[in-house]
């Protein structure tokens, strides 16, 4: 330290160490940066101060602001939805099969339903909801559990084969190939499944198989029934492909498609939207009332 | 002497420089770490977390050693495009049984905290199979050899027991049971009830989509399936005990 001097080009003072007569400058610290360094220490107490953050014995100083991260995030959501509020209060009042009644709130209801279909459907329905093989096309007016709104409204709901939601969508096709039918007769009634949609002459045999063992569940015409998800066949639109190997497969050991049941995930009004969207995209049908006295009196 | 004068005498001596730089770390870690011990709201009390059974417990090592983590978060954070998308914030009582939890911060696909139920088991299936027959844009790894591998049933009690010495509460009963509850949980036709008495809302079924065998699969997806199912965080008594927390 006895070497400390002042070096005479600058001005500055030395440190006083010397090596081989090299000195190094004690130039002190830029003014504008020590400033910034003592602000940033006054900031500091403001900060803890104003916000959550000394911890103490049961919990952690809250801050005079009593700002919290999930309060802000409560705080955010409500300024979003506030807008949005009167529109969703309106579409929840509203069964879902009276929401084409009102034109505004039913374009209201496709738009937020298209949003929640991008988030929750596309994985499986695909991005133009367009589906792939084993999961439906919902563009197109083949229905397996009915494409009216509020067939559509309780199928997301309830899902299909949802394991744990006792009102899902239940039913399974027997695996023909485990000792009903030969595979000889599963390849007749695939031939008669695709003369269903033209695709091949009848033939006699799978007619009789079919009307056998299929008609029940699939109809006399091949035409499906939703009460049971069984599919239209004669319609040429196939969930797990349309060559007579696909039908044969499907046939000798059935594939079954699960839906998760979105009730208890959505909010209703979401749902109810996802409704709308999906019944707007090409293939929603009218909702019929079915009318338990009219129909008691129809009976012969 | 003057201050500055004295801390020459520690810049210069090595092991002095050692002690000192370690009594200040210590502070600083003390001050931050210690007090996470005893506050209240370092993992808030919800109803209805439990231990993994043990076949989602087989299904987490599978997700570990397969390196889920570096793409996948399991930490919904309180963002509203995080909750709008994923659902209600991750708690950190639902991964006080993970060992080490899976939080994660690399985002690459989107996060699995709240994943169970939200596909069918034959979506997961061939999902981990061929990631692009599903989802075209991912840029998943195919993990084709998952349905294809038998699960190894050598150490079930073993890990349960590990994880019992570093907190996780199974009884001596679950340990001893470890290998049979794997396989009751696999098969839709064994006798559960134990089970489920054991890890309330276990889901048990054939995962796989192949009941012949307990393949890798089959733990993996049982796994994928229970994750944020177990707390009902939007039951009114959660949502108010939240909303009483501050401070956080």
């Amino acid at each position: 330290m006895a070497n400390k001097r002042i070096d005479e080009a600058t001005g500055t003072q030395t440190v006083g160490h010397e090596w081989d007569g090299i000195e190094e400058l004690d130039t002190p610290m830029p003014r504008w940066w020590l400033w910034t360094f003592y602000i940033t220490i006054v900031f500091a107490v403001g900060y803890v101060i104003a916000y959550p953050a000394v911890p103490m014995f049961h919990k952690g100083t809250e801050g005079v602001l009593g700002w919290s991260s999930r309060g802000q995030l409560a705080h955010e959501m409500d300024e979003h939805q506030a807008a949005l509020k009167p529109m969703l209060a309106a579409i929840g009042a509203v069964p879902v099969e009276k929401l084409p009644d009102n034109t505004a709130l039913m374009r209201a209801a496709v738009t937020g339903g298209r949003a929640a279909f991008k988030v929750n459907c596309v994985q499986c329905h695909g991005a133009g909801a367009a589906g792939s093989k084993g999961y439906p096309n919902l563009n197109d007016d083949d229905w397996l559990w009915g494409g009216d709104l509020k067939a559509i409204e309780y199928t997301i709901t309830h899902g299909a084969r949802q394991p744990g939601d006792a009102q899902t969508h239940q039913s399974q096709m027997p695996a023909f190939g485990t000792g009903i039918l030969t595979s000889a007769q599963i390849d007749q009634v695939a031939s008669h499944v695709l003369s269903l949609s033209g695709k091949a002459r009848d033939n006699a045999a799978g007619a009789q198989l079919f009307a056998q063992n299929c008609a029940v569940c699939h109809g006399a015409a091949g035409t499906g029934n939703r009460t049971v998800g069984a599919p239209n066949l004669a319609d040429a639109i196939w969930l797990y492909g349309g060559t007579r190997d696909d039908i044969a497969a499907q046939v000798t050991n059935p594939r079954h498609g699960a839906m998760p049941a979105w009730g208890g995930r959505l909010d209703p009004v979401t749902i109810k939207m996802l409704a709308a969207y999906v019944h707007s995209l090409g293939g929603g049908e009218d909702f019929v009332e079915v009318a338990p006295a009219a129909k008691t009196d129809a009976a012969p | 002497m003057k201050f500055t004068e004295q801390h020459k005498k520690l810049e210069r001596n090595v092991t002095l420089l050692a002690v000192f730089a370690f009594i200040a770390v210590a502070i600083g870690g003390a001050v931050e770490i210690a007090p996470l011990f005893w506050i209240d709201n370092t993992i808030e009390k919800v109803q209805g977390m439990r231990p993994y059974t043990p076949l989602e417990q087989a299904g987490r090592d599978i997700y570990v050693r397969e390196g889920c983590y570096v793409c996948h978060s399991q930490m919904i954070r309180p963002f509203r495009d995080e909750t709008e998308r994923y659902g209600h914030y991750s708690l950190a009582a639902e991964s006080m049984y993970d060992h080490p939890f899976q939080w994660g911060s690399k985002r690459t696909g989107p996060d699995l905290a709240r994943v169970g139920g939200r596909y069918s088991d034959a979506w997961h299936v061939q999902h981990l199979r061929d990631p692009r027959s599903v989802v075209p844009e991912s840029v998943m790894p195919t993990y084709k050899f998952l349905a294809e591998t038998d699960l190894d049933l050598t150490d079930g009690s073993a890990k349960l027991q590990a994880l019992r010495d570093v907190g996780v509460p199974y009884s001596k009963k679950d340990i001893a049971q470890a290998v049979l509850d794997m396989k009751a949980q696999a098969d839709p036709m064994a006798d559960a009830a134990d089970l489920m008495k054991r890890y309330p809302k276990a889901q048990q079924r054939d995962f796989d989509g192949n009941p012949s065998r307990l393949t890798e699969m089959d733990a993996l997806v049982a796994y994928l399936q229970v994750l944020g199912t177990l707390v009902d965080v939007n039951a009114a008594a959660a949502q108010e005990d939240l909303a009483k927390e501050t401070g956080r």
